[in-house]
């Protein structure tokens, strides 16, 4: 395993070895150590591999991921994984705002709790979390499935599009246009291949499906101020 | 009785107020429209320049080099952006334009040495294609936003704002929704598809500097980050952007334009381009930043002259959207198809407008065919003939802007500067803090003389 000391090098000398240097190598499992908080980690990957962060990382952590698969040892910032395009990041701790904001693919695992906005802009990507999230998560969801094993916050999921949210605790409050959904077999079938990818063992009869009542769809005066 | 009948309109509830009334309560939702601000605002028009004469002496016009060579991105960028002209074309989504439309643009943009921007909806496989220096913007909506066009970008400009709109989100409404569109921004087709006005990832000025460091650890900083700001506290906000860490900042001011938005932002939100352009200059300076951080300024440059008074009043370079839209054949009678004109008065009239009046870009039935996927509309720009007009725009743009700045003794157009510029009207000279023509009084600066 190659190793990359956050302490000897800086974020920009390991990213641009990632970049650059990695995908001329036989190397595939890689670690960084001593993150202590850094922002950017591990940004832009493009190559098949496995990273182990061992600690903390700052915002940013996997940003735009493809193809690397990226745990983390500790603790995430904001925006871990924002972007992702496939591949996976995997959070042993908690992480802060805006998880997986915008992601088109792959698969984000938190086993602890989320800050706010967790999904944000999601257009494809799969968000599975261990504990809660924030108020305001999902909001504008395109496309993808996010799974909440804990409670979710305020107005989630507001003016949703093509996203589905699965809630196992309490939701706080549903946004504009979101609405509770009789769960399926499909349902039940996707949810437990998304639980067993994170590890955690929940039975998917005790989730709720939230999606879009798609009113908000097209323009219309009965849309009033939450258009 | 008198014979003459006295009809007294109300100026404050005029016909277009209570057209506006009648139509808010028959319909029960704002207006939404195309195109930037109609109304008279202070603007490049109200200043003029004091060319060469005896204590000036101007360069021979046609035979005295003056270079219009443009770099941006010189701050932190390993490539900055080298241009051959400071007129850009402007960020336009593909969405709004057809495809055929940003084709044009591109080719017009490589034939004359400069760039284009993408827009709301990420980056066609065309635009790449045919714009040899194309600037990719990363919005608050990410829509299609994704890591290969990045590193596929010249330069990335990241928008906060936008002139016509500062503080809303963008909007296309579900006619212009179509297959590939909705491929490319993940939604399903003829949703009306609204835009967030605040980024997703960050929030404030601290994260922003995140933010761009993480686009930069992307690009493995070799390419230029632009910052573009809707004009309302230029000031600060250019501070913000350079405390950020922006190798350019693009001001966009009230008129720029905008392919749907309320009419309330449009015509009642924002600062126009000349008070902004003063305030950003400031701010640069203020920060000992200027010429190390460059300025694009946008919103309602239309003339060689406007690019001049740009480039004079401190920025590096000019964006121009509804120009080169107009360029292509907005508001005109006809359309050119197969090399005839044909008339587009119907398709007009059927939009409820006429040549010379239309706004209805969000509609997608834009009768010259540059806003719109309708795949019947979009053929009315062929982009051979597109890029030729384009063409023509920039380079008559850049030969006038050249020309004025010979007449001021300059063998280079950013060598024009402020002491070459006085205004016609106490606004414009309180805006853009330049003396009223005949005197040296700057109003709110100077005392009256
Ligand atoms: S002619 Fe086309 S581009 Fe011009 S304002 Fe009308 S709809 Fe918009």
């Amino acid at each position: 395993m190659e190793s990359l000391d956050l302490e000897k090098m800086s974020v920009r000398d390991i990213n641009q070895y990632l970049h650059k240097t990695l995908p001329g190598t036989d190397v595939t499992e890689l670690e960084i150590i001593n993150p202590t908080g850094e922002h950017n980690i591990a940004v832009g990957m493009d190559t098949e591999c496995t990273i182990d962060v061992r600690g903390h990382a700052g915002y940013y952590l996997g940003g735009m991921n493809k193809k690397a698969n990226i745990t983390v040892h500790g603790n995430v910032g904001n925006g871990v994984a924002e972007n992702m395009m496939s591949g996976s990041v995997h959070v042993k701790g908690f992480a802060s705002a805006s998880a997986g904001a915008t992601g088109h693919g792959g698969t984000l695992v938190i086993d602890g709790d989320t800050g706010l906005r967790c999904g944000i802009s999601m257009k494809g990507i799969d968000i599975v979390v261990g504990g809660s999230i924030g108020n305001f998560s999902g909001f504008m969801a395109q496309a993808g499935r996010m799974v909440v094993c804990g409670d979710a916050g305020e107005g989630l999921g507001d003016s949703l599009y093509e996203a589905v949210i699965y809630v196992k605790g309490t939701i706080k409050s549903l946004g504009a246009d979101a609405q509770l959904e009789p769960m399926t077999e499909t349902d039940h079938k996707a949810l437990k291949e998304l639980l067993d990818f994170a590890g955690f063992d929940h039975d998917p009869k005790e989730f709720k499906r939230v999606a879009s009542a798609k009113q908000l769809y097209n323009w219309n005066a009965d849309a009033n101020q939450e258009y | 009785m008198s014979k003459h009948q006295h009809l007294e309109e109300s100026v404050g509830f005029s016909s277009k107020t209570r057209d506006y009334i009648q139509r808010a309560s028959s319909t029960g939702l704002y207006e939404i429209r195309g195109i930037g601000a109609k109304r008279a605002l202070p603007s490049f028009d109200d200043l003029v320049f004091l060319a060469g004469s005896a204590s000036r002496y101007p360069l021979e016009g046609y035979r005295e080099k003056c270079s219009t060579k443009t770099v941006l991105g010189t701050r932190f960028a390993k490539n900055p952006i080298v241009l051959d002209t400071p007129i850009t074309v402007a960020g336009m989504s593909f969405g709004a334009l057809s495809a055929n439309v940003k084709e044009s643009l591109g080719m017009a943009a490589t034939n004359m040495g400069t760039s284009t921007t993408t827009g709301d909806g990420g980056m066609t496989p065309e635009e790449r294609n045919s714009s040899k220096t194309l600037v990719y913007q990363c919005l608050p909506s990410r829509y299609g936003f994704n890591p290969d066009d990045v590193r596929r970008a010249d330069a990335i400009e990241l928008v906060i704002g936008q002139g016509a709109k500062p503080g809303g989100g963008g909007m296309l409404l579900g006619q212009k929704v179509n297959a590939r569109v909705a491929g490319m921004r993940t939604l399903p087709q003829g949703v009306d598809q609204r835009s967030a006005c605040r980024h997703p990832d960050w929030t404030g000025p601290d994260d922003l500097a995140i933010k761009i460091a993480e686009l930069r650890e992307l690009t493995d900083w070799e390419k230029p980050i632009y910052i573009k700001i809707g004009a309302t506290r230029v000031y600060h906000d250019v501070k913000l952007a350079v405390h950020a860490g922006a190798d350019v900042i693009v001001v966009d001011g009230m008129q720029g334009g905008t392919a749907a938005t309320q009419t309330v932002f449009i015509e009642h939100v924002g600062i126009p381009t000349l008070a902004a352009l003063r305030q950003a200059v400031e701010a640069l300076e203020d920060m000992d930043m200027f010429g190390t951080v460059q300025l694009i300024v946008s919103g309602g440059i239309r003339s060689g002259a406007d690019v001049a008074k740009a480039l004079a009043m401190g920025a590096d370079a000019v964006a121009i959207g509804q120009g080169m839209m107009i360029s292509l054949g907005c508001n005109s009678e006809t359309y050119i198809k197969d090399g005839e004109h044909h008339s587009a008065e119907a398709d007009y009239a059927a939009l409820g407008t006429k040549a010379g009046f239309c706004h209805h870009c969000h509609t997608g039935k834009c009768p010259t065919g540059v806003t719109t996927q309708d795949p019947i509309l979009e053929q009315r720009i062929e982009p051979k003939v597109g890029a030729k007009h384009v063409t023509n725009y920039i380079k008559t743009l850049t030969m006038e802007l050249t020309t004025v700045a010979r007449a001021c003794g300059k063998s280079n157009v950013h060598h024009l500067e402020r002491e070459d510029l006085v205004a016609l009207t106490i606004e414009s000279a309180a805006m853009a803090k330049l003396p009223l023509a005949g005197t040296s009084w700057i109003p709110g600066v100077t005392e009256n003389k």
